[in-house]
């Protein structure tokens, strides 16, 4: 029998990392993660790792930078206006293909914002987010287990890939407490060796890590390479799931905790008799446009729920390209969709008007 | 036949992009140097800036790492705390140590990292054409303060080697130049000796604040540069050693 322990889900994210190898972890306090540097704090030194409270965001993910250019996991996590101090170093990790796994707690925004849940940063997290050409792999677990799964999933894919990964979690799941068997891990990728990483020559040709390229055509040449890397990322890394489609007259797209409000929804539709069925995007970069596309093709409406005024659903729209029509349903500042929200829109557009 | 004197091996051998008279070449050699006399290239990892010297690692034949304006001092952190047997060094102008990197050179000093910090202080922002740096003089003309620096509506210089001996988490703080032979050897030996109290594992942080000469933004030829750090720059950054024996 599997032993499952009852944890946060701030705190799976923490445990599964140290047990995903992590290396170092460097952060910054903010609410709703606060939990994760201080679990960090007590477990890394318990395991002769590396733990250091930074002075800001911004020289948190720059430590996490240094850590990855020599070769090791380092992890930082934070919440939405922390991530966006962060965005200058993702930029850099990426140019510099390093690396590295952010994990952002979403809080309600803009600004300071509050301390309430959101999805907020979608367009942040899936349109790079920072400066340049690049896009990073995100994740959006759904329950307090996948939090521990992906992020197994996440270091893997930082290194098979040299690129940052972010986990988008939110501050009602860092809170929630669920089982979860932390042995569980999905299965282990083969990794190529870190033959660019910096440990002094040591006899050896000098290595370089950089993203500054000004010779002629050089950083051309470097985006081709990237955007190479990201098509390959995106034939091979698309994670999805899908609920009750072949018959779907409505299907809904949502991810992460929303997710689960909206699997309550669909269910209670169903015994309504309501044929509706739903498309849970886990990767949200690569999207999982073929199966929204795929879905597209018979006769149905869309409705997309996220706590958010709408930014997953251009990605659904892009999927569905025309070919069916795509509604959204959502709230944002920290307010979480009921059950009862949800399925009120569903009946909505689905039953007939009396 | 016995050689009496080779090329520093430490630095590649290679014409630099740096302006002629720069203070950047002479440092990059006693930095390359030091390197080579402690026989530690083979463990040793720079951080290039932001700023004239981001290409140093065209130069310097070592591991390196060009990192974000001002953040070396945190990716320091990250690599030293990982790799202790590592030398860690970082190589800074005087925007990417004192303005943007304010916070992050603080802070390491703060929490007493245990690298290596030179800081090339040549009072103006030299890679994007002249402006104020936070070490430029009062009256100094700068792209940003065309009438002079008036600490009314500029502020004053900042001395970051004062600053940063007055906090516990500093161990070693020099101030030198290269405006002379006696000067340049004065440097070198400031130079080896922080990188001999991190060969040495010294808990806290060193750092060399080298005052140096920008012949194109102070609008001077190299000799008046010199002279100008002699006789004007001394006066608001005196030399010598803030800490450490």
């Amino acid at each position: 029998m599997t032993k499952k322990i009852l944890i946060c889900g701030n705190e799976a994210l923490a445990e599964a990392a140290i047990r995903a190898g992590l290396d170092a972890y460097f952060g910054y306090p903010i609410t709703p993660q606060n939990e994760i540097p201080a679990y960090m704090a007590r477990r890394m030194p318990q395991e002769g790792r590396v733990f250091v409270q930074s002075e800001s965001e911004l020289a948190a993910i720059n430590m996490v930078f240094g850590a990855a250019a020599t070769g090791d996991r380092a992890m930082t996590t934070s919440s939405s206006p922390g991530i966006s101090l962060m965005q200058e170093g993702i930029s850099y990790l990426a140019g510099a293909q390093l690396p590295a796994v952010i994990a952002n707690i979403m809080r309600g925004g803009p600004g300071l914002g509050n301390i309430g849940p959101s999805q907020s940063d979608y367009f942040q997290a899936t349109r790079g987010g920072g400066h340049g050409d690049y896009r990073t792999i995100v994740l959006a677990p759904a329950s307090v287990q996948e939090l521990s799964d992906l992020t197994h999933l996440a270091f893997d894919l930082a290194d098979l890939y040299r690129t940052p990964v972010l986990i988008l979690s939110d501050g009602f799941s860092g809170q929630m407490m669920e089982p979860v068997d932390l042995d569980k891990r999905p299965p282990p990728r083969k990794l190529p060796p870190k033959d660019w990483a910096l440990g002094g020559t040591n006899g050896r040709k000098q290595r370089i890590v950089r993203s500054l390229w000004l010779a002629e055509g050089r950083l051309e040449e470097l985006n081709l390479e990237l955007q190479a890397k990201y098509r390959q990322i995106e034939a091979n890394e698309v994670l999805c799931e899908q609920h009750e489609i072949d018959d779907a007259e409505i299907v809904l797209v949502a991810y992460g905790i929303t997710a689960r409000i909206v699997r309550s929804a669909v269910r209670q539709a169903r015994r309504e008799g309501i044929r509706a069925g739903w498309i849970r995007p886990i990767t949200l970069w690569p999207f999982p446009t073929d199966q929204i596309s795929a879905a597209a093709d018979e006769p149905r409406i869309f409705l997309t729920v996220e706590m958010s005024h709408g930014q997953m659903v251009d990605d659904v729209k892009l999927a569905v390209a025309g070919k069916a029509p795509v509604l959204f349903h959502g709230c944002a500042g920290g307010a979480v969709p009921s059950v009862e929200d949800v399925l009120e829109q569903i009946e909505k557009l689905t039953l007939p008007v009396a | 036949m016995e050689t009496v004197f080779a090329r520093t091996e430490s630095l590649k051998d290679c014409p630099t992009h740096y302006c002629p008279g720069c203070g950047h070449g002479i440092v990059h050699r006693l930095i390359a140097e030091v390197i080579d006399e402690l026989d530690i290239a083979g463990r040793t990892i720079g951080i290039a800036p932001v700023g004239c010297a981001v290409l140093a690692y065209n130069y310097f034949d070592i591991d390196m790492v060009e990192v974000a304006h001002g953040r070396a001092p945190a990716v320091a952190t990250g690599m030293k705390r990982l790799h202790p047997e590592n030398i860690i060094f970082s190589y800074q102008g005087d925007g990417d140590l004192a303005s943007i990197g304010a916070a992050e050179i603080l802070h390491a000093v703060h929490r007493a990292e245990r690298f290596t910090v030179i800081f090339i202080n040549n009072a103006v922002y030299g890679m994007t054409q002249g402006q104020m740096a936070p070490t430029t003089l009062l009256n100094q003309v700068t792209a940003t303060t065309p009438r002079g620096r008036n600490h009314d509506t500029d502020g004053y210089p900042m001395q970051v080697s004062e600053i940063l001996a007055v906090l516990p988490g500093s161990i070693f703080i020099e101030r030198c130049s290269v405006y002379n032979p006696a000067q340049v050897v004065k440097t070198r030996k400031a130079i080896k000796h922080a990188f001999e109290l991190q060969i040495a594992d010294a808990k806290g942080l060193s750092l060399v604040e080298v005052l140096s000469p920008c012949p194109t933004y102070w609008r001077m030829s190299p000799k008046q540069a010199m002279q100008w750090i002699e006789t004007e720059m001394v006066r608001v950054f005196p030399l010598g050693r803030l800490k450490g024996e």
